[in-house]
Order: structure tokens, then C-alpha cells, then sequence
């Protein structure tokens, strides 16, 4: 007998829970102020989440999916893309989309149920959420056989769930991938759940990283609550597609704070000792004790952000609140360039039923 | 002008589009140095290199979905499914993103792509090589299903299918694959794309078909007419959109109508055409509206599947029942 194939994988972190510094820190994190941005962002993004949850609460937004506790894996992947990238994202992914640019009102709008709402405004080739599990990897490695073809040096980033691992659209698109050496990157945010079912119980596999060795990638795990970490293995796995070497799989390392949703009731399956301990991971305080210990942030910092945050996100929504919904039409303007012959009855059908039906 | 056959035709229509326009790419199992399982895209990789020409894992779910984003990214994707027994993984992608990517984002992102796939039986093929599913595409929001019955259909309406801004299904009879031989120009121009065809003008009665039944409706009105019944013959072409006009204009005139077509008849695509006529043209009927299909039950393996699909007896039975109604 002899071995034909071996592989280890390797889990990165550079800051520990308490927000101390382990190994050393990559360049661009060594000039603390740099790190500032990445946790704003994040104290944003927690902030514009609760608000999300309070407006479903209230009856003013359909059903939300939340990220709190997972706040560093989407800020640290969006902030090592660039603006030409494009991002994949699934349906907790918010957060990566509002680094890039696209704007609070708008992810208000989509999950307050109009279409308008991914219609970004910026980081227009980003796709929309996808809400169907895994589907949008291989979305990712068209985008990415494209820039490829194309000799683009860019790169497509899908980001999934745990769950969204055990499902044959993520094998087949890395698959795929990796034939093709596309410049993918697949980021699993593994939250530890999927909707009930724990990560124990969703494949016997020891990692999901090590899923990518059988698609001939390299696969990695990171700490998903460190936001230096996760930034700096997404910006080598974008280096390492951009040249041309071909796609990856980050495993990021965290822990589903929420609800899967605001539909969801987490106690039903959850212990909630576990619920406590994994608090004490989270990935705003700890980069808060890191920055806070380096002198680069203090209390009249964090009053400031908050008050900056809230002030936004309050114009996002009297925004959001104030935008009436499309015309009834819309639901035929946009289903092909053109409007075919055959709809335009039924179209016209929906204008007169909208508004209160035709008398002839 | 070159004589060509029907699958010779979809060859042309990808040449020509791949020369025009370097976004088209074309991809699927086998499609490379084979040419693809029934040589759909022979010669096409000497000509257009292997970026362009893309041999997929195998894998349709996979085809469906890098097709679509491949289409979002810019580039005009025309992926084949090798037998429509196998593109059910594949309908996920059209169904869930391919159909709905220019509305849900307000036409910031769109698809235009090309889903091609040989479909129906009476090629003595495997398990699952047979079947005529296209009702469950024209079902879906957002998707054109097109299915071309000639080599001049096949070529023009696979360049409007591949420059058409939205997904197109499009699915070729391949009993009549290599059928018939027709002299097609190569010269670009398309067909439209929401148009039925009348294949022959008649008025008594009207038979309205698509794909490969196209042949045994047409031989039935042949003998129809020796027995001095003119029938009108109607290829639908797309059945989503349906251009009922023609096909409304037609029953106006002969007031009988028998609707053929392979798969199966409950749910097939020939109960929305009843449903048409009886919806518009109810006052022109002097007979109810008949339909000939496949049976409800599994397409047989191949020692009776000719006893499965639709014959010219059986169009020409229900035909004469129509034109026997008082």
C-alpha cells in the first residue's frame, strides 16, 4: 500500500477572543488606524441588524435574516475585494454588500419585499442575494470563467452558509472550479447552524474546508470572529486567483448569535448555555479590546460612531418607509427586455384590477 | 445556399453566431473534440478554440448554472444538455435564477442564454433518452421555449434564441434530426421569436403541432386532402410566448381543430392551446376541440414506444371524429 494523496488543514487567527494579538499580524493591520474602518463597520452593520429585526417585529419589513455574531466574516471578505470583484452573496450577506457600497435603504427595500432593492446603486455586477441554498456558486464560476476568458484580473467571491455545503450546487461548482482553475473564491460563514440541524449533524466530514481537497483547491478554516484573520486569507485566496492559480475554499470559523431568521424561534433547538459561551467569541468586542488596548479607539469614539451609525440608518429608513411600491405593472415590465404580445393582456388586466377593476 | 439537415442547421446557426458576436461561448458534456453526442457542435473547437468551446464535468446542474453566470457576466452562453432525460437538474437553474434575474434586479443583471437539448423519442434510444417535457418549461415565468421542425426553422430560430437578451429554452426534435434536408442560406437572418408557422394552408379543420409530430401531422393532411379535406397544418415553433393569434385566426376559419403533440397529455403544453381556443374562439368551433398525445403513463422503453407516441392513424382518427361532429 502507498499513499496517493494527504492533506492537513490549516486554521488561521491572528487575534484570540480577548483580543489579544497571536503569531504576528499581517501588514496592513499593523498600522492600527487602518483597523478602524473594519470595526465601524461592523458596530454598522450589528446596529443596522437590530434595526432590521425592529421594523419586522413592527410589521414594516418581511422576514429578515440577521448576522449578528457573524459580523467579521462579511467586512473582513468585502474589504479585501476589489471594487472590480464581483460578490456572490447569500441571503446573510448583507453586510458585504453595504461595505461595497450599496446602500441601507436598499437592503431595506429588498427585504421589505421591492424588487428595487437589488437594483444596487453601486458594485452594480454584484448579484443579488441568492435565496435558494448553494445555487449561486456556480453562478460564481461562470462570472469567474468569464473574467477569465476575458484575461480580467478579477476575481468572483460566493459566499454560503454550513449548510449550504452538503448541497450538490456547491460539489458541482467547485468542482468546476477547480477543472477550470476559474478565480473563485468560496467563503462558508459556518455559523454552526443550519436553520436546527447543528454542523455535527450536517456531513461527518471533520472540516468543511477540506471539502475543497477533493476539488483539487486548497481549503483553509479561519477563526470567522477575528476580522484581521478573515481579511487576510480572503485577500491571499484573491491574490492566488487574480494570478491565475485558481480557486480556493475559506471555512470561516463563527457562531449564529440570531435566529436563522426573524421567522425563526432558536430556542426550540438550542442550549442556551452554549448561546452564553458563545458570546464571549464575538468578533466586535474583540476587535473593540484590541483596539481599545493600542490606544486607537476610546469612549467618546464609540458615542460618536453610534450616534453617526443611528443617524444614518434613521434616514435609511424614513427612506425606505416613505418609497411607495413600483406600479402593478412592473411585474411584466421587467420580465424580458420586451414585453411580449401575449402578456400584454394580462398586464393590462392587473392595471384595471389594481385599480379597482374595469366597469365596462 | 447549402443543403442542410435539421441538426446540420443548428450547427450553421452557432457558426454564424459565434463568428459575429465573440461573447457566444457554447458549452456542455462532450461538445469539445467530439463535436457533442449527436455532433451538434462538430468543428466548431478547430474553428473557435476551447475557450469558447467548453467541455463540461459532467454534471447538468452545473451547466445550467455556470451558463448563468457566464450570461450575467457578459458573455452569451449556449449550453447543450446531451437528451432532455437529463436536464431536470439543470431546470433548477432556469427556474430559480435564469427566469428571474433581469426582474428580481430591475434589469440590472440579465441572462441571455441558450438552453439547447435534444428531446423526443422514436430513436430506439435508452431509458430516459425518450421524453418531451417542455410543458414544465413553458409553465415557468420568463423562460421562451422554442422548438424548430425544419433545418431553415432550426437556423433562424436558434440565431434569434442566441441574440435574444433573455434565457431561451430550446429543444430540437431529434427524430428529425438528420429527417430531412433543406437548402438554408447562411446569412444571419433570424426568425421571430413569438410566431407560429403555417406549414400549409387549408379550410376545414386545423392541426396544430410542434417538433417531430410536425411530420406525421403533415402526412395526415396530406391524406386528408386526397379524401377532399383541406387542412390547415400549424407549427407552433415557441410555445412560450404563444402567438394564439394564428392559431385563433386559423379556428375562425375551419372551425375544427386537433392539437398533436408527443408528450404526455395531461398538463402537456396542447391543453393551454384548448384552453386558448376555447377562451377566444368558442363561437367559431363547429367541434370540440381534440387533442392527440402521448399517453399518461412512463414513456416506454424502445420495443413500444411506437405504440406510445402519436401516428399519423391516430391524428387521422381524431381528425375524422372532428370533422364527423354534427
Amino acid at each position: 500500500m502507498t499513499t496517493k494523496a494527504s492533506f492537513t488543514i490549516r486554521h488561521h487567527r491572528c487575534l484570540d477572543p480577548a483580543g489579544n494579538i497571536e503569531g504576528c499580524l499581517p501588514a496592513f493591520a499593523e498600522d492600527g488606524t487602518a483597523l478602524t474602518p473594519l470595526y465601524r463597520s461592523m458596530v454598522r452593520l450589528r446596529r443596522f441588524d437590530a434595526k432590521a429585526v425592529a421594523l419586522q417585529r413592527t410589521g414594516r419589513l418581511g422576514t429578515y435574516a440577521v448576522t449578528l455574531g457573524q459580523e467579521a466574516i462579511p467586512i473582513g471578505v468585502a474589504s479585501a475585494m476589489r471594487a472590480d470583484d464581483v460578490l456572490l452573496p447569500s441571503y446573510r450577506d448583507g453586510g458585504a454588500l453595504l461595505w461595497r457600497g450599496v446602500t441601507m435603504e436598499e437592503l431595506l427595500l429588498y427585504w421589505g419585499g421591492d424588487e428595487r432593492g437589488s437594483n444596487f446603486s453601486a458594485s452594480r455586477e454584484d448579484f443579488p442575494f441568492s435565496v435558494p441554498i448553494a445555487s449561486h456558486c456556480l453562478h460564481a464560476v461562470g462570472v469567474a470563467y468569464a473574467m477569465k476568458q476575458r484575461r480580467e484580473q478579477r476575481a468572483a467571491v460566493c459566499m454560503i452558509g454550513d449548510g449550504a455545503t452538503s448541497n450538490g450546487a456547491f460539489y458541482e461548482a467547485i468542482n468546476a472550479a477547480g477543472a477550470w482553475r476559474a478565480p473563485a473564491v468560496f467563503v462558508i460563514s459556518n455559523n454552526q447552524w443550519a436553520i436546527s440541524m447543528p454542523r455535527s449533524a450536517q456531513t461527518a466530514a471533520e472540516t468543511l474546508a477540506q471539502k475543497a481537497i477533493a476539488a483539487g483547491m486548497p481549503g483553509e478554516q479561519v477563526d470567522g470572529n477575528d476580522v484581521i484573520a478573515v481579511r487576510e486569507v480572503m485577500a491571499a485566496a484573491l491574490e492566488r486567483a487574480r494570478r491565475g492559480d485558481g480557486p480556493s475554499v475559506i471555512e470561516a470559523l463563527t457562531y449564529r448569535l440570531g435566529d436563522h431568521t426573524t421567522a425563526d424561534d432558536a430556542s426550540r433547538y438550542r442550549d442556551p448555555e452554549v448561546l452564553k459561551a458563545a458570546w464571549a467569541e464575538e468578533p466586535i468586542a474583540r476587535l473593540r479590546a484590541y483596539l481599545v488596548d493600542q490606544g486607537h479607539w476610546n469612549e467618546a469614539d464609540e458615542k460618536r460612531l453610534i450616534g453617526e451609525i443611528d443617524e444614518e440608518i434613521e434616514a435609511a429608513v424614513a427612506c425606505y418607509l416613505a418609497t411607495p411600491p413600483q406600479p402593478v405593472s412592473t411585474m411584466f415590465d421587467y420580465l424580458h427586455a420586451e414585453l411580449p404580445k401575449s402578456l400584454e393582456e394580462q398586464r393590462q388586466a392587473a392595471i384595471d384590477a389594481a385599480s379597482g377593476g374595469r366597469h365596462d | 445556399m447549402t443543403e442542410t439537415t435539421l441538426i446540420g442547421a443548428v450547427t450553421m446557426a452557432m457558426a454564424h453566431a459565434m463568428d459575429k458576436d465573440e461573447r457566444v461561448v457554447v458549452l456542455g458534456e462532450d461538445v469539445g473534440a467530439n463535436g457533442g453526442v449527436f455532433r451538434a457542435t462538430q468543428g466548431l473547437i478547430e474553428r473557435f478554440g476551447a475557450e469558447r468551446v467548453v467541455d463540461t464535468p459532467l454534471a447538468e446542474l452545473a451547466i445550467g448554472g455556470v451558463a448563468v453566470g457566464m450570461a450575467a457576466a457578459g458573455l452569451k452562453p449556449v449550453a447543450e444538455i446531451q437528451f432532455m432525460g437529463f436536464i431536470y437538474p439543470a431546470l433548477d437553474q432556469m427556474v430559480s435564477h435564469a427566469s428571474r434575474l433581469r426582474h428580481r434586479t430591475r434589469g440590472r443583471l440579465t441572462c441571455p442564454m441558450v438552453l439547447r437539448a435534444p428531446f423526443g423519442g422514436g430513436i430506439h434510444a435508452p431509458e430516459h433518452h425518450s421524453e418531451s417535457t417542455e410543458a414544465m418549461f413553458a409553465h415557468m415565468p420568463g423562460l421562451r421555449v422554442v422548438i424548430p421542425s425544419s433545418p431553415e426553422r432550426a437556423y433562424r430560430l436558434l440565431l434569434a434564441a442566441i441574440r435574444d437578451p433573455d434565457p431561451v429554452v430550446f429543444l430540437e426534435p431529434k427524430r428529425i434530426y438528420r429527417a430531412i434536408k433543406q437548402e438554408v442560406d447562411d446569412d444571419g437572418i433570424a426568425m421571430p421569436l413569438d410566431q407560429c408557422f403555417i406549414l400549409r394552408e387549408g379550410s376545414d379543420i386545423t392541426l396544430i403541432t410542434w417538433g417531430a409530430m410536425v411530420k406525421e401531422t403533415l402526412a395526415a393532411a396530406a391524406t386528408l386532402a386526397k379524401e377532399g379535406v383541406s387542412a390547415e397544418v400549424i407549427d407552433v415553433a415557441t410555445l412560450k410566448p404563444l402567438d394564439m393569434e394564428t392559431i385563433l385566426a386559423s379556428v375562425e376559419k375551419t372551425g375544427r381543430s386537433v392539437i398533436v403533440h408527443e408528450a404526455a397529455l395531461s398538463a402537456g403544453f396542447g391543453a393551454e392551446i384548448a384552453a386558448g381556443i376555447a377562451e377566444k374562439g368558442l363561437l367559431s368551433l363547429l367541434a370540440p376541440v381534440a387533442r392527440v398525445a402521448g399517453y399518461d403513463t412512463i414513456m416506454p422503453l424502445l420495443r413500444l414506444e411506437a405504440q406510445y407516441m402519436p401516428s399519423e392513424a391516430r391524428i387521422l382518427d381524431a381528425a375524422r371524429r372532428t370533422l364527423a361532429f354534427a
